[in-house]
């Protein structure tokens, strides 16, 4: 689904002008649980291994990355040096940059990066692994690891046709198995409108295997999920597995049995913002499933704007914002994390928020939205620690500019400024953000919590 | 002609509590009723049916798959829905493995296919089913007359050109005129509302009775609105998400301001405001047996206990025609050993209110009970304050094969609120002299 720019670009004459223009080229996204075409390289600092072990537990085989050093280059015709040359299009790079301590590591990682970037196929990876470090680890080591964000972020904006560059910051005890499913994440096309962004993967003993249908017999519920975003998670949702409860508001009910018998899920129409919300929610699990029953997951995607600049906003406007985009998610939660609840939320389980990119920048005539945006983030923050005993992981995704019913009303220039105004020069899908959501659900990401992720394409609003 | 009385004599006296297997009620569907005309002018019965089982198989999780039968029915019927639920069936997201049949019973429809299909679970020949029923006053069918339908059946048969113009020849301007549904008893040449006029008359239910009626109606549709019963009853349609004839803040005295429009004369009192209008919708129950239900985790709101059709003689003038649950009620409640006041709410139809004044004066009436009933004692009375609780056809409409639907999900789910073993009482009241009534039980 190409938007019109985008399919102008595509015709011979179309792609000379605009590059004639010196106009954006957008690439037609992987998307989808694919693996690069090309080889996987791998390039360790200092004998890090923790990458490599990642790999060996998704069956993943790589090939050793090479090296730019003085001694290894040769000249080209006009006399110039080149980094040495890969045979063939390579489809992701990981620096393997753990175990980096010292700013003269980081020389590392600019040469195992170097010779990657000129053969890089188009939607490729590249993925830097650098430490999680306290504040007490001493000033060198904190700055390496402030340093390797502004690396992948840089290199986000280098890449081209498509390719994409994140940090994972690992804590420490992180072991390949607790690596893998975010490492599945980054390389797969499941991750195609997340760039320039660092995701913490912390210790746990708990992780599962990186499977193809990770939530196969899971109760997942999605609010929102009449339209737009919310429809994309459940479909993809389903595609993963599970057992979908599709929520949303009465008036949007023709829409939402039409997403729900598509994919075989069960519909509740219900007010969020209702005072029993969070226990009509239970009893549709419990009435359902059986009492026996439990939540998996929860994705609390519904939302509402009403924009006005704050000179303009009354009570009424602030008030419905913020009620349904945060506190109604607080209402929810505190009755389904009811120990004992039928139809409650399981220990092990996931909550997953969608911010927004309004939520981390702010944005004009958005102060409720943004409030409640970012309030979602101080609920991951805050929830994701509380819960850590009961294994339920928090995460929240923030959202760009997504292609929806939505989006598709903003004024038309402003529209496509925010569709190129990012590292991938067009607008993401609703499949994109489900991606992502999908990645924090999967069981097999227990090590991944209190962490908010942007599936923006590394727009520069709020960068 | 067999009178009533004697009719009750004849009835069976079946025990039909000792019936092998119980159906129960799980949940129901509908779309919001539209005013004729309305948003839903240009759906056609099978668009509406067809969404009213899609949102009640995304209520259910029932997507893909099949259940032992639906059964639904439409009043105003195209020639070319001669399978209406099959058709809808097919194009909805339920399994294309799902036989479906049509009936029709006037306004009863709904309601007999409910009992049809609580009878077959009942009988163990299906573990569930859905039952419905669908009307558009909007899109009605025209027929042409009869004289042009006879001539062109002619030339259709004729073997040769001379004959087929002999035949197409006999057509007069006069059948040219297409023939509009009428809203008439065939017999009788009278309209339903001319009819319930004269009814309404011989039970003396004043006008003010009758606007009370109305308002309470509208005011306890608004509240069920309000307070969000109808979130798992109702899916919205055609950017239609609430029932459009409501009127929230109708009163008595507004309601007195009409003009009567059936009945002539001083003693007229039956308005626009006091009976239902023409209406366009539809609605579906989820039935099932009761141990089904609860191994595949489906809720049971509450058992069709029993039910019990009547039909009176109202064209000799010998009984009004909407008076036919009047007598089903009494043969309902002396087989199961009930009476009147054993019920925690109450479901009578509101074709008008002068029907449900009407019908509750009959049981109430001495008279009644002696020469018509032949029982020593009234029926008896009912508390008014659990009668049509969550509004009835007044408020709502009365798209007539969809009503019976209607009020079986929401009587169940009421039953299921107030706890195991309440008990409602539903009535319906059809053309044609007839009447479906029906007891439902909270599990």
């Amino acid at each position: 689904m190409a938007d019109l720019y985008t399919t102008i670009t595509k015709n011979p004459f179309g792609k000379a002008v605009t590059s004639q223009l010196g106009l954006p080229q957008p690439s037609r996204l992987r998307r989808g649980r694919l693996m690069p075409t090309g080889p996987v390289v791998l390039g360790a600092i200092k004998g890090a291994s923790v990458a490599a072990d990642a790999l060996e537990v998704l069956g993943q085989a790589h090939e050793q990355a090479l090296v730019d050093a003085p001694g290894s280059r040769t000249e080209d015709e006009n006399g110039r040096a080149q980094p040495p040359a890969y045979p063939g299009k390579v489809g992701a790079l990981i620096v393997d940059a753990s175990s980096a301590t010292e700013i003269a590591d980081l020389e590392q990682v600019r040469a195992l990066v170097r010779p990657a970037l000129k053969a890089l196929e188009p939607s490729a990876r590249l993925i830097i692994v650098g430490a999680d470090v306290a504040a007490d680890q001493g000033v060198e080591h904190s700055a390496i690891t402030q340093a390797l964000e502004g690396i992948t972020r840089s290199l986000g904006k280098e890449m081209r046709k498509g390719g994409t560059a994140n940090l994972v910051r690992i804590q420490r005890g992180v072991t390949g198995a607790a690596l893998a499913s975010t490492l599945s994440f980054l390389l797969e096309g499941r991750s195609a409108y997340v760039s320039g962004q660092p995701i913490v993967v912390g210790a746990s003993e708990s992780v599962c295997e990186v499977v193809n249908r990770p939530l196969e017999g899971q109760i997942v519920v999605v609010t929102g999920a009449a339209r737009g975003i919310g429809a994309g998670i459940a479909e993809t949702l389903a595609r993963d597995g599970a057992s979908i409860v599709a929520v949303d508001i009465p008036a949007a009910g023709d829409a939402l049995a039409k997403v729900t018998n598509n994919l075989g899920g069960t519909a509740l129409q219900l007010d969020i913002t209702g005072p029993e919300a969070g226990q009509r929610i239970a009893e549709h699990v419990a009435s359902r499933f059986g009492q026996q029953a439990k939540i998996y997951g929860i994705v609390h995607n519904a939302g509402i704007t009403r924009d006005k600049l704050l000179a303009n906003t009354d009570e009424q406007r602030w008030g419905s914002v913020l009620d349904v985009n945060l506190a109604a998610q607080l209402r929810i939660n505190d009755v389904l994390l009811t120990p004992g609840l039928p139809g409650g939320l399981t220990d092990g389980g996931r909550i997953v928020g969608v911010a927004s990119t309004s939520g981390i920048a702010g944005n004009r005539g958005q102060t409720n939205y943004a409030a409640s945006k970012a309030g979602v983030i101080g609920v991951v923050h805050s929830l994701s620690g509380e819960l850590n005993d009961r294994e339920i992981t928090v995460n929240a995704v923030a959202p760009g500019f997504i292609e929806t019913e939505m989006t598709g009303k903003i004024p038309a220039a402003t529209r496509e400024f925010a569709r190129r105004f990012n590292s991938v020069q067009q607008g993401g899908l609703p499949v994109d953000v489900a991606e992502a959501i999908g990645y924090f659900l999967d069981p097999a990401s227990q090590a991944v919590s209190g962490q908010v992720l942007r599936v923006c394409g590394q727009s520069q609003i709020g960068a | 002609m067999t009178s009533p009385a004697s009719a009750s004599e004849s009835a069976p006296h079946s025990d039909a509590r000792n019936l092998p297997r119980t159906a129960v009620i799980v949940g129901g569907n509908r779309i919001p009723f539209g005013k004729a005309g309305g948003k839903y002018a240009s759906a056609s019965n099978q668009d509406m049916l067809t969404a009213a089982i899609d949102g009640l198989v995304a209520r259910f999780g029932l997507a893909g798959r099949s259940v032992g039968a639906v059964a639904a029915g439409a009043v105003l019927k195209h020639s070319r829905d001669f399978s209406l639920t099959r058709e809808s069936v097919l194009g909805s997201a339920l399994s294309p493995s799902t036989p479906a049949y049509d009936l029709q019973l006037a306004c009863g429809t709904g309601l007999e296919a409910a009992v049809q299909i609580a009878g077959k679970i009942a009988l163990g020949q299906i573990d569930n089913g859905i039952a419905g029923g669908v009307d558009s006053a909007s899109d009605a069918p025209i027929a042409v007359s009869e004289g042009l339908r006879k001539a062109l059946l002619k030339a259709n048969h004729a073997k040769t050109t001379p004959a087929k113009l002999r035949a197409l020849a006999s057509i007069r301007p006069v059948d040219l005129a297409p023939q509009s549904p009428r809203n008439t008893e065939p017999r009788t040449g009278l309209s339903m509302g001319e009819h319930q006029a004269i009814t309404t008359k011989k039970w003396d239910i004043s006008r003010e009775a009758q606007d009370e009626l109305a308002a309470a109606s509208h005011h306890n549709l608004a509240a069920a609105w309000d307070n969000g019963f109808f979130d798992d009853l109702v899916t919205p349609f055609l950017g239609l998400a609430r029932d459009q004839g409501l009127r929230p803040d109708t009163s008595v005295e507004k309601l007195a301001k009409l003009s009567p429009v059936f009945g002539k004369g001083e003693g007229a009192t039956m308005t626009a405001g006091n009976s239902t209008p023409l209406s366009d919708g539809a609605s579906v129950v989820f039935l099932a047996e009761q141990e089904w239900a609860q191994a595949n985790n489906y809720p049971a709101l509450a058992k069709v206990v029993d039910s019990e059709m009547a039909a009176v003689d109202y064209v000799s003038g010998d009984e009004g025609l909407l008076m036919a649950p009047a007598y089903a009620v009494p043969r309902m409640l002396a087989r199961q050993g009930l009476t009147l006041a054993d019920f925690d709410y109450y479901e009578i139809h509101e074709a008008f209110a002068g029907t449900v004044l009407s019908t509750l004066a009959a049981w109430e009436s001495e008279d009644f009970a002696r020469d018509r009933l032949g029982l020593d004692a009234p029926v008896g009375s009912i508390d008014r304050s659990k009668l049509n609780v969550n509004g009835s056809s007044l408020a709502v409409g009365h798209p007539f094969a969809a009503t019976g639907g209607r009020i079986v999900a929401s009587l169940a789910k009421q039953l299921h609120a107030a706890g195991p073993g309440t008990r409602g009482l539903i009535s319906v009241c059809a053309a044609g002299g007839q009447g479906v009534v029906a007891i439902l039980e909270a599990v």
